[in-house]
């Protein structure tokens, strides 16, 4: 590339990042957004509304088919960005003897926490995971070396690595969302794509129940803000400092 | 000096051989995992590291325990070990490669390993695991080759030697601290969330180091390349004695601060190291052999030992089991089990995955060979 | 000398085997041709600057996309969507006689599709 070229090439980005700002300022909702702080995306999942269905999987199965999650049919090779996992197993340290009988059949939703503090961002070798102004926690599938340090880091079993190719086992592909290669670690973005569109998370989306709720933190008047004010809230692990961005409703 | 290393006997190219066949059958498993992906390792989404990174773990240990030898010879001028510094330099060189290797299979984009170059980033263990290895490897290699040069044409080693020579001193226990740090530093996994972790590293690589040290000095002397002293011998086996000592010292005190403070997050991979559950008991074995390894070497050392070669070759072989089982498999393994979600997961290598990991011990012992063929032919005298 | 001479001429047939092979059997003596997408003006940018610099312009879409979170792409030609499936492949649907047949006879294998998708061979499932 030459001087010329690549002058031009920057100013062509220049006017590409303006324009999507002045496309957002002009666009009614957005513009008071660009105002203010910026969003801080995070969820809350009612243990109560999400029981209420007994064995509907209509978030996973919406999330999976949405990004090309494949299903191998065993455990070693699993991929999960969002699954169900027994109430013990998730809050083992909120688990008593008694708690264990009463919530034995609670089947618990878990997805990628994106903390505000994530070991595997900080564990990340080649900056191929990072945290977004927006708290998202994203991936580079392009740059990811599949070294599964993250893997080793992440105290929620929310990352995946693609021991094989994924692309035979995924039932139905989504043309419009990439599949990933062999040999990186994928997980849950938090509907990325979804979001900047203005859209709410498949997850969200599909239940019926209204027991995953998706929101500004950032923004006192958002839904999820006022239920973690007046409703009782914990979080998977707090204890470890990574503060994650998943809550769970009483 | 190279030229020395194609000089040999009948059983030295036929050792030779049958190392190319052993890395012929590694690389071809290795072609086949790249091909089908890393899902014909045993590993998978509980257990995600497996033999790969135990073995890498361990063989930072005893490239960084050539300080052992290192630090004698040069701070405190123990001239009867200037024969086994030559050799410990080219152990830790061709322990190193082995690690560099070990890390580049377990990757699942090894075509894209560069990327912790173009976008090194500081707060990743692993990008200062790559700058201290690499570096380590490049100091062993000048320290080592010039040194045997300047023997091999009699005149004294040149005086810019000796400042790389003390720098290799801290840059040793750098690269196990910051592979200890690489664990140590993970909440998520609280067996090795310690402190303790770097300390004992160093202690069990001080004990493993010159442990392989010394066989392979019994196996050159076997050989006749070159008559080693017994004092050489003793000396080593009194650092790897002491080492033992702290070595198990410090296996104990974690074992105390776990079991006392009774923390049950911490308790459970100690547990599951000594006695499993009971429909998983695949680690018991490996747990219990590298302590009960480590006590009777420790023994032996203290004692028969002192008089009998065979002894000391046998303590020496159960030093390096016991390290590599505690280190290797049981600190890796034993960290992922139980998972964050308390599953219990077993892990059982695949062929493969073992041929790969004979495959790189083969380039290890390739490159062994040809250097310590180098030292001996030198010390000959042609 | 003469051994020097003989060697050398032997290297350079080696170096210059797989060139000497192509141009042998035809591989090589032709000119890719190419079919852009009917009816639909011009690309993302202009065809000089496409032909010379697009997987330049796709690696600035893929960090600015990823990374950066820049979802649209402005250049006199208009807005777009950054997508490699999404805007590129709408046009050029037919990547079998459009990108592929360029790539192939340069010998460069892009990775983009052990991810990305192509819509003819998506729809076809």
């Amino acid at each position: 590339m030459n001087r010329r070229d690549f002058l031009k090439f920057t100013g062509i980005l220049a006017i590409g990042v303006a324009a999507h700002q002045a496309i957002n300022m002009l666009s009614g909702s957005d513009a008071r957004q660009s105002q203010k702080k910026r969003e801080k995306w995070a969820m809350a999942i009612s243990f109560s509304a999400c029981v209420k269905k007994e064995g509907c999987k209509a978030c996973i199965d919406a999330c999976h088919f949405i990004h090309n999650v494949p299903e191998f049919g065993n455990p070693k090779d699993e991929i999960k960005w969002i699954w169900q996992s027994p109430f013990e197993t998730v809050f083992g340290d909120e688990t008593n003897v008694f708690t264990k009988s009463m919530l034995k059949n609670l089947s618990v939703l878990c997805l990628c926490n994106h903390c505000e503090n994530p070991p595997c961002v900080r564990v990340c070798p080649t900056k191929a995971t990072w945290i977004r102004k927006d708290g998202i926690v994203m991936m580079d599938y392009h740059r990811c070396i599949g070294c599964r340090y993250c893997m080793a880091a992440c105290p929620y079993d929310a990352r995946s690595f693609n021991w094989r190719e994924p692309e035979p086992f995924i039932k139905e592909i989504n043309r419009d969302f990439p599949r990933r290669s062999k040999g990186v670690v994928e997980k849950c973005n938090f509907c990325e794509e979804r979001i900047s569109q203005g859209f709410l998370p498949a997850c969200v989306e599909a239940c019926t129940e209204r027991a995953l709720i998706f929101g500004d933190l950032n923004d006192s008047d958002s839904e999820i803000s006022r239920l973690l004010r007046t409703r009782f809230s914990i979080q998977r692990k707090p204890h470890l400092g990574t503060d994650p961005k998943v809550f769970y409703l009483f | 000096m190279i030229e020395k290393a194609f000089k040999g006997t009948s059983g030295y190219w036929l050792w030779l051989f049958f190392l190319f066949f052993l890395v012929i059958a590694g690389f071809i498993s290795y072609l086949r995992q790249l091909h089908e992906g890393l899902t014909i390792t045993g590993m998978g989404r509980d257990i995600s590291w497996g033999l790969y990174i135990a073995n890498f773990t361990f063989l930072v240990g005893i490239a960084a325990s050539a300080v052992i030898v290192v630090l004698p010879y040069y701070v405190h001028d123990y001239k009867k070990f200037s024969v086994v510094t030559v050799l410990g330099e080219f152990l830790a060189v061709s322990s190193v490669i082995m690690t560099i290797l070990f890390i580049t299979v377990d990757l699942g984009m090894p075509s894209r390993i560069l990327n912790v170059l173009f976008y090194p980033t500081p707060s990743s263990l692993l990008f200062w695991d790559m700058v201290v290895l690499s570096g380590y490897l490049v100091l062993n290699l000048i320290i080592g080759w010039v040194t045997l040069d300047a023997e091999m044409k009699e005149i004294e080693p040149p005086k810019w030697l000796k400042p790389l020579a003390y720098i290799s001193i801290p840059w040793a226990i750098s690269i196990h601290t910051v592979t200890a740090f690489i664990y140590s530093g993970l909440v998520a996994r609280p067996f090795w969330h310690t402190a303790l972790l770097a300390p004992r590293f160093l202690a069990s690589a001080f004990a493993s180091g010159p442990s392989v040290l010394v066989i392979l000095c019994y196996i050159m002397g076997y050989h006749g390349a070159f008559y080693l002293e017994r004092d050489i011998i003793k000396k080593l086996t009194t650092i790897i004695t002491y080492a033992l000592a702290i070595h198990i010292f410090f296996t104990l005190a974690e074992i105390y601060t776990v079991f006392y403070g009774n923390v049950p997050a911490h308790k459970t991979h100690l547990e599951f190291l000594f006695y499993g559950v009971p429909w998983n008991r695949f680690l018991m074995p490996w747990a219990w052999g590298s302590i009960l390894g480590a006590a009777i070497a420790f023994i032996l050392f203290l004692t028969a030992s002192k008089r009998r070669d065979d002894v000391t070759l046998f303590a020496s072989l159960l030093t390096v089991f016991s390290i590599w089982a505690e280190k290797g498999l049981g600190l890796v393994i034993g960290g992922f089990v139980p998972t964050v979600l308390y599953k219990f997961p077993k892990y059982i290598p695949t062929l493969y995955e073992v041929l790969i990991t004979f495959g790189i011990y083969g380039v290890g012992a390739i490159i062994l060979t040809i250097l310590f063929k180098m030292a001996a032919s030198v010390r000959q005298g042609n | 000398m003469i051994k020097i001479l003989i060697s050398l001429i032997l290297f350079l047939m080696v170096v210059f085997l797989p060139v000497g092979y192509n141009v042998y059997t035809g591989k090589t003596a032709y000119i890719p041709v190419l079919q852009p997408p009917e009816q639909r003006g011009e690309c993302v940018e202009n065809v000089m600057f496409m032909r010379k610099k697009h997987s330049l312009l796709l690696e600035k879409w893929r960090d600015a996309y990823v990374r950066d979170g820049i979802k649209r792409y402005v250049s006199i030609n208009g807005i777009y969507k950054i997508s490699l499936t999404g805007t590129c492949l709408e046009c050029h649907s037919n990547k079998t006689q459009f990108c592929d047949r360029c790539h192939d006879y340069l010998g460069v294998k892009p990775r983009c599709w052990s991810c990305h998708n192509i819509p003819e061979k998506v729809a076809k499932k």
